[in-house]
């Protein structure tokens, strides 16, 4: 297997505060990597790294190998922010349009895909309503369509199963599970210990500090404890 | 290519939101029209006296808004000292001339709307000459043009502005921004996007100004449109630019005492010529200044191309200046 994100010794500073504190990590292709931490820990701070939307202060980070240093790069992966990222005025397929338009897929390829992602986030019956009229959880739907609409080799998700019922979390994470078989990497940031036992690595952060990274089960069997919110609590515990 | 498909979302953008439109369009239609009405109060009846010109040239001058009595020259100048005539035509070697009263810049202007008949029924411009006064045209035929600009300015500015700023505070700058879009041709999808409605916006501004509110005009409409849109590309750049140093719609609102107010002092509407060296080069820095000199040149002197080119290439200027800027502000969110 090989590495598709490497980071090095990153630091990532807002003002005098690091956020970040001397980070390394690397994320193999084709595995659901977890970042877990209590909030303010600097999850998303970390992922927005991954994605080039912040500049390291120090430290080196790579995808697929090289630096972030094309644009094209950019065309590899998917984002979904922690706060829904949409075009308030524009229905759902005219977002997912937009957003698809960018990477240059072929029209036809376009609705394609919309109504597969649709489909996948159950809302298809609802792609003709502007996004003002939807609800949390909608949004948050749609803000994970329009993250795999260009069929990314690696998707980044902030979060993505906030204000989302148990039932359709379920299917989430099953199309998940369908796109790591494929070979898609996945990197997303919980608060939910039940998903991040559905990874195959997690990450524990706490105050900018990676203070654990390992498979649930190997994590659980070294602090001796049965479930990963005792995990969580344990190294939460720690630090503090 | 990806500033097409932005330029495409703003258009969509706009048909989904008619409130801003309407205040783009409607709003500067709106308040032209309340100038209008206060500062052009059409005298219902014009007084004109009439010193030996023939029967036949004196029927092409009837018009609902004039009196027209002939008289004798002395008894003419008479009435021009008393203020009970607005304005004397003579005929003398077959030629026309006017002596406008002119202390009533709106009776000045008016006249000389009526009169544009005889001018071009007969290829000799009819000689005008003032009693008192200096040359002036109607007030608003004199701020017509400039504020036909400013409102296009004023309110590309605060749409593109806003608009721009909301892209940042929702969110979707940053998604887009994690996307292989270039900086670059997100700025240049606001202005394709915002550029083709302004070309629309400018049409239905100028059009109502100069056909139906009656905005005097001697230039090409066609330059008229030019100058507006030119503005409202550099409205928009600069909108857009001053957004990224507002956190919220309200602090982008407060750039308005500080950006607009003073171009407006600087656009002509009130003389400058007098002030200091400082004041003036404070105006030259000044969009709208060389948007409102354009305007002014095309509509009351009938400027030719040559004659405003100077103030459509700083307007390009400054669209270009502030673009770029722009297009460097962003490298704060992202580096490539
Ligand atoms: N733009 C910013 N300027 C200054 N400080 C910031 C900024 N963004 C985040 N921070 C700080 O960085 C720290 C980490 O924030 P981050 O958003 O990465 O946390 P998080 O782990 O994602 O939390 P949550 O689970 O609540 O989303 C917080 O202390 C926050 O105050
Ligand atoms: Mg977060």
């Amino acid at each position: 297997m090989s590495t598709m994100v490497e980071m090095k010794s990153v630091i990532h500073r807002y003002g005098k505060n690091t956020i970040i504190d001397q980070v390394n990590l690397s994320i193999q292709k084709g595995e659901i990597f977890g970042l877990l931490g209590p909030s303010g820990a600097g999850k998303t701070t970390l992922v927005k790294l991954m994605a080039g939307i912040l500049q390291p202060s120090e430290g080196t980070i790579s995808l697929n190998g090289s630096d972030l240093q094309h644009l094209s790069q950019m065309k590899n992966f998917g984002f979904m922010a922690q706060s829904d990222a949409l075009y308030q005025e524009l229905t759902a397929w005219e977002n997912l349009d937009f957003f698809a338009s960018i990477y240059h897929l072929s029209r036809k390829k376009r609705r394609e895909r919309i109504r597969e992602v649709l489909e996948m986030v159950d809302l298809s019956s609802s792609k003709d309503q502007p996004v003002e009229t939807f609800s949390g959880g909608m949004k948050r739907r749609l803000s994970l369509a329009s993250a795999l609409v260009h069929e990314p080799e690696m998707i980044i998700l902030d979060e993505p199963t906030v204000g989302i019922d148990p039932v359709l979390r379920q299917s989430i994470w099953n199309e998940l599970n369908d796109l790591k078989h494929k070979g898609v990497t996945i990197i997303v940031t919980t608060h939910v210990m039940d998903e991040a036992e559905k990874c195959d690595r997690l990450a524990l952060l706490r105050n900018g500090k990676m203070i654990a990274m390992d498979t649930p089960e190997s994590l659980k069997e070294k602090v001796n404890v049965s479930s990963m919110e005792d995990v969580f609590l344990h190294y939460g515990g720690e630090t503090k | 290519m990806n500033t097409f498909h932005v330029m495409k979302r703003i258009l969509l953008q706009f048909r989904r939101d008619k409130r801003s439109v309407a205040l783009m369009v409607v709003a500067p239609l709106l308040v032209l029209s309340l100038m209008w009405m206060v500062l052009d109060h059409d005298e219902s009846n014009l007084e004109l006296g009439a010193v030996n010109v023939p029967e036949s040239m004196l029927e092409k001058l009837s018009s609902d808004a004039l009196v027209v009595e002939t008289m004798s020259s002395t008894k003419a100048e008479e009435k021009l000292e008393e203020g009970t005539l607005d304005a004397v035509l003579y005929f003398e070697n077959q030629e026309i001339s006017l002596l406008l009263e002119g202390s009533d810049p709106n009776a000045a202007g008016a006249l000389q709307k009526e009169l544009q008949s005889l001018r071009t029924n007969q290829k000799d411009p009819v000689d005008v000459e003032y009693y008192h006064g200096s040359e002036d045209l109607g007030l608003f035929d004199y701020v017509g043009p400039v504020l036909i600009g400013f409102f296009v300015f004023f309110f590309v500015f605060i749409v593109g502005g806003v608009s721009f700023l909301r892209e940042r505070t929702q969110g979707t700058l940053e998604r887009l921004l994690a996307t292989p879009i270039k900086r670059s041709e997100i700025v240049f999808g606001y202005l394709a996007g915002f550029g083709l409605f302004t070309i629309l916006q400018s049409v239905v501004i100028a059009s109502f100004s100069i056909y139906i509110l009656g905005v005097f005009m001697e230039g090409n409409f066609f330059y008229v449109l030019m100058v507006t849109i030119l503005l409202a590309l550099a409205a928009l750049s600069l909108g857009t630019l001053v957004s990224a140093f507002a956190k919220n719609e309200f602090q982008m609102i407060q750039f308005i005492p500080l950006i607009i107010v003073p171009q407006v002092f600087f656009s002509g509407l009130f003389p400058t010529e007098g002030l200091g060296t400082w004041v003036q080069v404070l105006g030259q820095m000044m969009p709208l200044t060389y948007g409102a000199e354009a305007m002014r040149g095309i509509m009351l002197r009938e400027a030719s191309f040559a004659d405003i080119q100077l103030e459509i290439y700083v307007l390009l200027g400054f669209t270009a200046l502030f673009t770029t800027l722009n297009i460097f502000a962003l490298k704060k969110h992202r580096r490539l």
